[in-house]
């Protein structure tokens, strides 16, 4: 008994942390420019073709790579990635920075679809498997079995969290970035490069969302260019729920989704006797968000409707 | 600007020849299009429904200002009334007249039920939420197989009637459809003018004023999300109707986008907006349909750009029925 619940426990661990590393993207891209990215889970998408792509062009067959072909191809093909959101940001977002709110969210809504349309292009619409970045061998810890895949992932999603929360709050982009987002006028005003900042953002929101697809398809050893849509809105989902804009909240939000739905896969059947399968997952996931956000409007950890939020209303 | 009344009169009178020919134009197009090839009506048909489906979002984005991203959900209740009361899937083989009001009182349901818990919630939280419902009655028709037939859907539909005249053919549908989209598009431009729908207004402007000068801003929304439910289960009943099968496919999340997306690059708060909008997201992946894989490449760069190039839509507010209604009559 024990054992299962220790098994489950690392079960949602490992996907909480991949949807932290998500959640963090659509909630700094938030919290700097108030606008919901939705072409953010096709990060994600790419990041594993990235990665696929760079492993096969660097070692010919992308399932016999050596261990430093594997970390060359990450740091590659999340960088690529976190160009390509820049990329993005400079073309289908940067022009209508002063327009209304609903735009630029429209606009991500094109993106989102023009890329996973472009990436079944390229690659073909099935699903793919992919290579584990992490040697699979399986522990026995207290009656559970704990695989290196799982800890590998774990290992790296805290250090990439962890590398975030230097970057913003030890860094001087970080400053940046920060100022940015308490106020773009005023930032300007003391000589802050604006774009520079907001470049900064979609860059390493990119880069996390790029790393959690690659971690999540070696997790499941598949991907698809539709990957992006569900997880997206998992993650999506998770930043809300945390509060949106705020980045212990994304990652609060990730973890706290990520249980609800291990223990909803695993209690629902057992609960109703059979009656509600595990598909009611997400029914479950969904219904946790309304329920949050009934209590606390602005999530776990947001800042309630303040005088500054409400300046944005009328926008639409 | 002309703002004094002769200098208006002047501009109507002005305008006046302009009017005519569009509204000749329209008339000519939607007398002919019933004689084309069955292939081109079923394309009006989709292009209508999509119409009438803009038109009650429009209600709760373009009038009362709220995100609803989950709009499909209601237009999947209207749709499920008539597979489930007109099939054999529970052996009720309902006519046409008695599910329309069965699925509008559903509708009207589900609407206040996902407005009552968001009530509090404003913009993009109100759009997640919505999103949520929106998949979970998505979820539950596809696993409620028992009743719904989940994944596979329900097949073999009675056919439609009203009063022993068949509504099948798409030719028959095409004129049930017209009937639908003009009443309903003149009933809901009169309610944007009338007492409810200057509350919208006001709710929409600026949400704490309007409460403080006495509108109740609960009963408004709850009544744009019941009004704008109504019409999207109309749709539904008619889009099953017409295709005489249903599946969970037909309302995903892209479905929502894609009405959101035509409202407000058509142009948000105006019923010729939605036309032209759905004009350009329906028609134009049937003109590609030759490029079939790079389709929806071209509509999501053709999203971004159309965006880009006009933020506000393809026709402003600005150029709305009246000024169409007032250069035809001259007043």
């Amino acid at each position: 008994m024990l054992g299962i619940f220790f098994q489950q426990a690392v079960n949602a661990l490992t996907i909480g942390s991949i949807y932290a590393l998500i959640a963090l993207g659509y909630t700094m891209v938030y919290g700097v420019l108030r606008m919901i990215n939705f072409a953010h889970g096709e990060m994600f998408m790419l990041g594993a073709y990235a990665a696929f792509l760079v492993l096969a062009l660097l070692a010919g067959d992308a399932h016999a790579a050596g261990p430093l072909t594997l970390v060359a191809a990450f740091v590659i093909a999340v960088v690529a990635v976190g160009g390509i959101g820049v990329l993005i940001e400079r073309f289908a977002y940067k022009p209508l920075r002063n327009s209304t709110r609903l735009a630029p969210m429209l606009s991500s809504l094109g993106a989102s679809l023009a890329l996973v349309a472009g990436m079944q292009i390229l690659a073909g619409p099935q699903p793919v498997a992919f290579p584990s970045f992490f040697p699979s061998v399986t522990y026995n810890v207290m009656g559970g079995t704990v695989t290196s895949v799982q800890i590998g992932i774990l290992v790296a999603a805290f250090v990439l969290m962890y590398g975030l929360t230097l970057l913003v709050n030890r860094s001087r982009i970080g400053v940046i970035v920060r100022a940015v987002s308490e106020s773009r006028q005023t930032a300007r005003l003391l000589g802050i490069n604006v774009d520079f900042a907001i470049s900064m953002v979609f860059f390493t929101g990119a880069l996390l969302g790029a790393a959690g697809g690659i971690l999540y398809a070696s997790y499941y050893g598949i991907m698809s260019p539709t990957m992006g849509a569900v997880v997206g809105l998992k993650a999506f989902t998770a930043a809300i729920l945390g509060g949106i804009g705020s980045i212990p909240g994304a990652v609060l939000g990730a973890f706290i989704l990520a249980f609800v739905e291990v223990a909803g896969t695993a209690l629902l059947p057992l609960l109703t006797g059979g009656l509600l399968g595990t598909e009611y997952r997400d029914v479950l996931a969904f219904a946790i968000l309304i329920l949050v956000l009934l209590v606390r409007p602005a999530g776990i950890l947001g800042e309630p409707v303040s005088e500054e939020s409400m300046v944005y209303k009328r926008e639409f | 600007m002309p703002t004094d009344a002769p200098s208006l009169r002047a501009a109507a009178r002005a305008s006046r020849p302009i009017a005519l020919l569009v509204l000749a134009l329209i008339v000519a197009l939607v007398l002919v299009t019933p004689f084309l090839p069955n292939y081109y009506i079923r394309v009006a048909n989709s292009l209508l429904i999509y119409v009438l489906l803009g038109i009650g979002l429009n209600i709760v984005i373009g009038y009362a200002g709220l995100l609803d991203l989950g709009f499909v959900a209601f237009y999947a209740v209207g749709a499920y009334s008539y597979a489930l009361l007109a099939s054999s899937q529970l052996g009720l083989h309902l006519p046409l007249v008695a599910i329309l009001p069965i699925a509008v009182s559903l509708g009207v349901l589900a609407g206040v039920l996902l407005g009552i818990p968001v009530l509090k919630l404003r913009g993009d939280y109100l759009a997640i939420v919505t999103l949520g419902f929106g998949e979970i009655i998505r979820i539950l028709i596809n696993n409620l197989g028992a009743v719904t037939g989940g994944p596979k859907g329900v097949a073999r539909l009675d056919k439609a009637s009203i009063g022993g005249l068949d509504i099948a053919r798409p030719a028959e549908i095409y004129w049930l459809l017209v009937v639908v989209v003009v009443v309903t598009g003149l009933l809901v431009w009169r309610l944007e003018r009338s007492i409810l729908g200057k509350a919208w207004a006001a709710i929409r402007e600026d949400q704490d004023a309007a409460r403080g000068i006495g509108i109740n801003t609960t009963n408004a929304k709850l009544a744009a999300f019941a009004t704008s439910a109504a019409i999207g289960s109309i749709a539904g009943v008619i889009f099953a109707a017409s295709q005489r099968f249903v599946s969970p496919e037909s309302f995903s999340l892209q479905e929502s986008v894609l009405i959101v997306l035509m409202i407000v690059i058509g142009g948000i708060g105006n019923i010729l907006g939605i036309v032209a909008g759905a004009a350009i997201l329906i028609l134009l992946p049937e003109v590609l349909r030759e490029f079939a894989e790079w389709r929806v490449l071209f509509l999501g760069i053709l999203m971004i750009v159309l965006i880009i190039a006009r933020p506000a839509g393809l026709v402003p507010r600005s150029i709305g029925p009246e000024k169409l209604i007032r250069g035809l009559f001259g007043k």
